[in-house]
């Protein structure tokens, strides 16, 4: 099994210039670590030969990196206004109650950040909401119980 | 009844067009051969014939487009076609579609430009989010990887982002793809002349480029036939909101917003009344449910005051309240401000900062007044039209529904909790929070 490191550099050779292995690489560090803690920043940063600091101004830029902990399932759901015109609330609120968080906190035992994003790109399909990024359509709020539990069993 | 026109679908309801044999059976790659056969600039020829006119938002000329990208003997720097897949419009999710079920079609857009522009180079830059178009476009040119012949020479490296609206703009993709913050650049030097590693680029949308391969195969011509004058071909409308068959639609340009909402989309359901129409994605101005006769396309559209920018169209019916509408739409904006441009980072807060005080009945006359002046002065002063799309269309909010917006300066909203857009909970800037000081040194 590769590297991290070795991973990086092959991503690097894909490009004309190296650095545009940049958001790439983050990715990759952010799947080993979970999230981009110091640690991780270091290991993207040697990789690519840049430094941490440059890592974490580009980071900073993008909502998908995240720059503290997050829990082992990501829940996001779309609050964006096609979302929001056929009841994406009550489907966050409804996620809320089941979860027993609000929108940008992870549960107590580190499994399940819930989180609110902007769109989604599914907007006919609403309420988008993308668990581990795979996106569920049409959810209604009593869908919710039964997409939280298939989360949990999913170890 | 309207119906649908499919170019850039055509196949895909009978067939499952991801597989390579599928789409080979229907014709798929025979228009590459065909455009190889011919010169590059037979190829643009074709496409000015077309008229086929950006399907990114920006409805530039394409043929023209590449038109200005230099010879390789006028630069010899290499040539680059990049792909703006960061579709994250409010409102649309047509490149969604179109990546997902069609990415063979897509393909053969990308390697058809490819020869035309005379690049050997091409980089599809999808957004982050879209993990399933990015899985189908990866099988499809899976499929084809040692296709020596069909590639023709030509590497096509997919990049995904990671979650930014702004680099749906094309100087910030470039920015973000040479793996910096996607922050747009100053223009000129247009992506042209000096793009990607300032070398020649040309940046076209998914749509753009699916529609490529129908045109040669066609030819520009006959499809130039297609739609009406001012906006040729097809176009793949994205419906949402309050809908009942929400969804992608391909239909010929100049079927009316009424066709769209009622024919295709259904109407809007539980015996609600439609309020109004977005027609192109959240950075259009906004049309009331009286002006929806108006033809989709691009100057008729114009004609009335807005645009079919990304042509996602949301139908919002008589429960929504526009002060919170302007309010979700200014608090996107706020977000995804990349924060180059002053007015458009301090001004986008500005409007959300007195649209809830409006909200909450806090506002006064002057402050109407106010979010009006903030708009005018986003307005023209920024290097990108995030801001300014922002404040047209917040604006155009006050001034189609002004009588309720005065409403709510007598005692707050009128709508209160009726209102599905009442206290959503909008995505907040999630690394304010972040442990900046932990950062190694």
């Amino acid at each position: 099994m590769s590297t991290l490191y070795e991973e990086i550099r092959e991503l690097m050779a894909v490009y004309p210039e190296p650095r545009s292995a940049t958001l790439p690489a983050l990715r990759l560090a952010q799947e080993k670590h979970g999230w981009l803690s110091p640690e991780a920043l270091r290991e993207a940063a040697e990789g690519l030969g840049e430094t941490p600091a440059y890592c974490m101004a580009v980071a900073s830029f993008y909502d998908m990196f995240h720059l503290a902990p997050v829990g082992r399932h990501l829940v996001e759901v779309c609050t964006n206004v096609s979302c929001a015109l056929v009841g994406a609330q009550q489907v966050l609120e409804a996620f809320e109650r089941e979860l027993g968080v609000r929108p940008g906190e992870t549960t107590a035992d580190g499994e399940v950040t819930l989180r609110t994003v902007e769109c989604l790109g599914g907007c006919g399909w609403a309420t988008i909401v993308a668990l581990d990024h795979r996106y569920r359509t049409h959810v209604q709020p009593a869908d919710v119980g039964a997409i939280v539990e298939e989360l949990r069993a999913d170890g | 009844m309207a119906e649908q026109r499919l170019v850039v679908l055509q196949g895909a309801d009978e067939r499952d067009l991801t597989k390579l044999a599928e789409y080979r059976a229907i014709g798929g790659y025979d228009a590459l051969a065909k455009a190889r056969a011919l010169t590059p600039q037979a190829v643009i020829d074709e496409l000015l014939a077309s008229n086929l006119r950006g399907r990114g938002g920006a409805f530039f000329a394409t043929g023209r487009k590449w038109s200005f990208i230099p010879k390789p003997d006028q630069n010899p720097n290499p040539h680059y076609l990049v792909v703006n897949a960061d579709e994250s419009e409010p409102g649309s999710f047509k490149d969604n579609e179109i990546l997902s079920r069609v990415p063979h079609r897509f393909i053969e857009g990308c390697l058809i430009t490819a020869h035309a522009v005379e690049s050997k180079h091409v980089f599809v830059y999808i957004r982050g989010e879209y993990l399933g178009p990015f899985e189908a476009v990866r099988d499809a040119l899976e499929e084809i990887r040692e296709d020596d012949q069909l590639l023709g020479g030509v590497t096509i490296v997919v990049h995904r982002g990671a979650g930014a609206y702004i680099c749906g703009e094309e100087t910030a993709l470039l920015e973000s793809l040479e793996g910096k913050r996607g922050q747009p650049r100053s223009k000129p030097p247009f992506p042209a002349i000096s793009g990607l590693y300032a070398s020649p680029t040309v940046v076209n949308n998914v749509e753009t480029l699916a529609t490529v391969p129908p045109i040669v195969a066609m030819g520009g011509a006959a499809y130039a036939k297609l739609g009406v004058e001012s906006s040729t071909g097809t176009r793949v409308v994205s419906l949402s909101g309050n809908l009942v068959r929400g969804g992608n639609y391909e239909v010929a340009h100049g079927i009316t917003l009424r066709e769209l909402i009622y024919d295709l989309g259904g109407g809007v359901p539980d015996g609600r009344e439609l309020k109004a129409v977005i027609p192109g994605g959240s950075s259009t101005v906004i049309l009331t449910a009286e002006e929806i006769d108006v033809p989709y396309d691009y100057d008729a559209l114009a004609e009335v005051g807005t645009a079919m920018g990304s042509a996602g169209v949301i139908a919002i019916d008589d429960r929504c309240c526009m002060v919170q509408l302007g309010i979700r739409v200014s608090e996107f904006y706020e977000h995804e401000s990349c924060g180059k441009c002053t007015p458009c980072r301090e001004g986008t807060r500005w409007m959300t900062a007195i649209l809830r005080k409006l909200e909450a009945g806090e506002a006064s006359d002057s402050e109407l007044d106010l979010l009006l002046d903030v708009c005018d002065r986003i307005n023209g002063k920024c290097l990108c039209p995030l801001g300014e799309t922002a404040a047209m269309a917040v604006a155009s909010y006050v001034l189609k529904f002004r009588d309720e917006f005065l409403a709510h300066l007598d005692g707050g909203c009128p709508f209160g909790s009726q209102s599905p857009l009442d206290g959503v909970v909008a995505p907040v800037n999630q690394h304010t929070q972040s442990p900046v000081a932990e950062v190694p040194a």
